[in-house]
């Protein structure tokens, strides 16, 4: 079997399409700042406005509903920092309400910001999930209140794929008249997401989940709703992020959402029937192996498996020599104690925690290389099996 | 080393792709002495068994779970141990393993450099069975927290008892409550008895 390179790990993040590509190296020398009023200044801005509109649309929202940011995480940060404040202007959340509403199995950069918040005397609920990572509707009834400020739930899972019931917590929350925001990182280009449809209030995204450049993200706020800034300094993006715009990166996401449209129907189909021969592929191939997330309402790329016995680092890395790139929920790979909190959080267990490896495809992952990873992956599995002390064979 | 060749030193590379003396078949190695630390919560559990002729280690294999840097540094001291006297092999400490690698990330090395403790587990395994239990050495307690003469021992026993945290740790032994200084070192011991013992 000769070394192929095989990257199979779209959710942490994604290669440029050709045409992003294209775009961007044309818009090199679009240097002119977005917010002069002299002719490169409108040159750079009118592009950008476009984006702005194709973005909007493709949301279902309107264009000032759109402000740019620095990716996932800011836009994360900043709705859930709104609530530190009491009076920025006259659309400020005003911070009256003092609880907020999360989940277990969010981005890091929910979870630390609400823990922020608790720091801050909020009262933060952490949803549990379900086994295969779903937020009970019931659980969520039973915490949502009149007291309810913000409840900010991931629409996809960037770990396991779940995909969560948004449309209907939200319904339900806005009965208490709280805000709600949605991570839609990881379900642009992979699901549907369309913003009335949600319900929701806020929502994030970032450029380079769906083949855009990284450094460039998406905060959608609905209109007539609170909003308070994050980074102050400045009037771009109607006085909501100040910093200079980011021209270049906002065309080759503008660029990569057009893609999206075009090519999102298609690109599901294929990719998922890959996804499913690797699964049942791998299910047939090796004993004692565990598929994380849930059966049905799961990211059509995203296939997360724990493997019995067998550490996620070990495998992650035999898998690099052979040229395999995946991730692992594997304490080892993020220097501390615990494994993924995700996993855990889904009640596997430290044991199948450290065990996982994560295999997300993408537009670019062919048959041949799904080939490729179920004929290496079998025999490194037997190979860090066989020098395991927990591992004996059999189901246990 | 650039960061594009591996992540490890290449040692550690040629132990992880190549791991020398596992233990395939406890029973046809037979071992004169066995001794398993860490803990799979914590992803890291180490297993060493030593063949013992003239108080000299002839023959010595292994299992791990564990990451690559866990994988090598227990290949290599089971390499190095052969031929060794026991009082010898009593002697290693992760620091001797980690040079023969070349070199190991700061946060690996007392989360996956386990082997010497499993080393002398079996070792003391071997002293019990042959009747030497007068050889077993009980490692003298270290001071950890000067100001208020709190010893590695003082923090064992009370993490043993429940403390496994910071806060909880100085409410018991009131370790690191003048100047402080010692914190850094009471959480890397926390860390580590949560993989021996957690």
């Amino acid at each position: 079997m000769a070394k192929k390179s095989v990257y199979m790990d779209y959710n942490a993040t994604t290669p440029l399409h050709p045409e992003v590509k294209q775009e961007m190296i044309e818009a090199f020398d679009l240097f002119g700042n977005p917010s002069s009023m002299h002719e490169p200044g409108r040159r750079a801005r009118n592009r950008v406005e476009r984006v702005r509109q194709l973005t909007a649309s493709f949301l279902g929202a309107a264009p000032d509903e759109v402000v740019f940011t620095g990716g996932g995480s800011e836009s994360n940060n900043t709705v859930i920092k709104m609530y530190t404040c009491s009076g920025c202007h006259a659309h400020c959340v005003k911070n009256e309400r003092n609880e907020i509403i999360t989940s277990a199995i969010e981005h890091p950069s929910v979870l630390e910001a609400t823990q922020y918040l608790e720091s801050n005397g909020k009262l933060v609920h952490f949803l549990p999930v379900d086994a295969a990572g779903k937020i009970s509707i019931d659980a969520f009834r039973e915490k949502i209140s009149a007291k309810t400020g913000l409840v900010t739930l991931m629409l996809a899972n960037n770990e396991i794929g779940t995909i969560q019931d948004i449309k209907t917590m939200t319904q339900i929350a806005h009965e208490y008249g709280a805000l709600v925001h949605t991570d839609a990182v990881q379900a642009i280009g992979r699901i549907p997401v369309h913003v009335d449809d949600l319900g929701v209030d806020y929502l994030s995204f970032s450029g380079h989940k769906f083949y855009g450049p990284k450094g460039i993200g998406v905060l959608y706020s609905r209109r007539a709703k609170p909003f308070c800034r994050f980074i102050h300094g400045g009037h771009q993006e109607a006085g909501r992020r100040a910093g200079t715009t980011n021209a270049l990166g906002i065309i080759g996401m503008g660029k990569a959402l057009e893609m999206v449209e075009k090519e999102m129907d298609e690109t599901i189909v294929r990719v998922k029937a890959m996804r499913d021969r690797l699964e049942s592929g791998l299910k047939d191939r090796i004993p004692d192996i565990l598929v994380n997330g849930h059966p049905a309402d799961r990211l059509c790329n995203t296939l997360n498996v724990s493997f019995q016995g067998a550490e996620g680092e070990a495998i992650l890395l035999y898998l690099d020599l052979e040229g395999i790139a995946v991730s692992t929920g594997s304490a080892c790979s993020t220097g501390t104690l615990e494994p993924s909190h995700v996993l855990l959080a889904t009640g596997v267990g430290p044991e199948l925690a450290h065990g996982s490896i994560r295999f997300s495809l993408g537009r670019e992952t062919s048959d041949e290389e799904v080939d490729y990873v179920l004929e290496a992956v079998p025999p490194i599995i037997s190979r860090v099996r066989n020098m395991s002390t927990v591992y004996e064979g059999g189901c246990r | 080393m650039s960061s594009l060749d591996w992540v490890y030193t290449e040692t550690v590379k040629e132990h992880f792709t190549n791991p020398k003396n596992i233990l395939e078949n406890e029973e046809a190695f037979h071992p004169d002495g066995r001794g398993m630390v860490g803990n799979i919560k914590c992803g890291d559990q180490m297993l060493m068994a030593i063949k013992v002729s003239d108080n000299k280690i002839t023959d010595c294999k292994w299992k791990t779970y564990g990451c690559a840097s866990a994988i090598a540094s227990t290949s290599v001291l089971s390499e190095m141990v052969k031929g060794m006297t026991l009082s010898d092999a009593y002697k290693l400490r992760p620091e001797d393993v980690v040079k023969e690698l070349g070199a190991l990330p700061e946060h690996k090395i007392h989360c996956s450099v386990l082997g010497d403790r499993a080393l002398r587990a079996a070792i003391d395994d071997y002293y019990t069975k042959t009747n030497q239990k007068d050889k077993i050495v009980h490692e003298e307690a270290k001071i950890i927290c000067q100001c208020m003469n709190v010893t590695d021992k003082d923090i064992l026993e009370a993490f043993k008892a429940g403390a496994h945290d910071y806060e909880e740790l100085q409410f018991r032994t009131k370790i690191g409550t003048v100047c402080g200084q010692c914190k850094n070192k009471t959480l890397e011991l926390l860390h580590e008895y949560e993989h021996l013992y957690g």
